[in-house]
């Protein structure tokens, strides 16, 4: 469930993390090997998100309609779509192939 | 190029900023499509319309609002939501570092700056050549998602309250949208890496750990970034673009 107590903790860390970079540190830089991996921080991140909105339902691993849809979605960004095809594409698709499967 | 006016520099200046002008006001418009997605998601995770709103306006990094909906979503934990969406909200940190430099004057106009050092404008700044540009793409970039993204947020709380989500698809429009965001970082090797190790560790996880954990745990890819990369690898890691 979505917690005032969570949006404001979430506000402050987000906040702190900009401040930190910007006004804080300033100028002097982290260790090569910290920015780098940070660096790779998204990449890994949001594909673990992909995988878990896409296959699972709470533990369960599930394969239904969002497969389809997601799939379609990774080609269009992967042929450079713009966002709004990809995501209406994604959300089209899954639609689509529930109401045909009829089922989740 | 076989002649290139030379005219008045300032005036090929302002041409220029104009130019720069334009690229930032239509990536926000971009970005309002990912906020109507993070609107319609964070009321589904049983969010009040105040409350999308309030988190848009006051946490405003897309990837970390974006994931920490979808862990609570899932029914993970209020810590493991914090957790996924703090891990995304560090690289803002190092954008802060990487702008530092460009973004000077009173110490009010830099903690406001602060709150604009997102994916996009940090892109579209250090895009630019001169220091006057570089300053109009941060503030153009980061003031135009700050609109759009707040108003699409609204437009899909709204929206989220009034429709059946699961009918139009909408469950998927979260990891669509993470598809759109994550496809620049996948574009060079090491990022490719990263993901598809990350998505691994997490599909092996759900099944036996407590939801949100494999979330966290993916974060373990990034540790292929520690071996020293040649220059060639190096210029094409930091990875900007997507969403704020």
């Amino acid at each position: 469930m979505l917690t005032w107590a969570l949006i404001l903790l979430l506000a402050l860390g987000a906040y702190a993390c900009k401040v930190t970079g910007l006004v804080v540190i300033g100028s002097r830089r982290l260790p090569a090997v910290v920015e780098r991996c940070l660096a790779l921080v998204p990449a890994a991140l949001i594909s673990a998100l992909i995988v878990k909105d896409t296959f699972s339902t709470g533990q369960d691993l599930v394969l239904d309609a969002r497969a389809a849809g997601v799939a379609a979605a990774a080609i269009a960004a992967w042929r450079r779509a713009p966002v709004i095809v990809v995501i209406v594409l994604g959300a089209a698709v899954t639609a689509v192939v529930r109401q045909l499967t009829g089922a989740d | 190029m076989l002649s290139w006016p030379v005219v008045d520099p300032d005036a090929e200046d302002e041409v220029a900023l104009r130019q720069v002008a334009w690229a930032c006001l239509s990536l926000g418009a971009a970005v309002g499509v990912f906020a109507v997605a993070f609107g319609v998601g964070a009321v589904s995770a049983g969010g009040s319309v105040p409350m999308a709103c309030a988190m848009s306006l006051l946490v405003f990094t897309g990837a970390s609002q974006f994931s920490a909906v979808s862990v609570i979503l899932a029914g993970g934990s209020a810590g493991a939501a914090f957790g996924s969406a703090m891990l995304l909200a560090a690289r803002n940190g190092v954008y802060g570092l990487a702008l530092s430099k460009l973004i000077t004057g009173s110490l009010a106009r830099r903690l406001v700056a602060a709150q604009l050092v997102i994916d996009e404008s940090t892109a579209m700044a250090t895009a630019q050549e001169h220091p006057r540009a570089q300053r109009a793409a941060f503030w153009l970039t980061g003031g135009s998602i700050f609109v759009c993204w707040n108003l699409g947020t609204l437009i899909g709380a709204l929206a989220g309250e009034a429709i059946d989500p699961l009918t139009y698809g909408l469950d998927a429009a979260f990891p669509a949208g993470f598809v759109a965001m994550v496809a620049p970082h996948l574009r060079n090797r090491l990022g490719l890496e990263a993901g598809i190790l990350g998505g691994l560790i997490c599909l092996v996880l759900i099944p036996f750990t407590p939801i949100g954990v494999p979330i966290l745990c993916s974060t373990a890819a990034v540790l292929i970034g520690i071996p020293a990369r040649t220059a060639d690898e190096a210029e094409a890691l930091p990875g900007t673009a997507g969403v704020p």
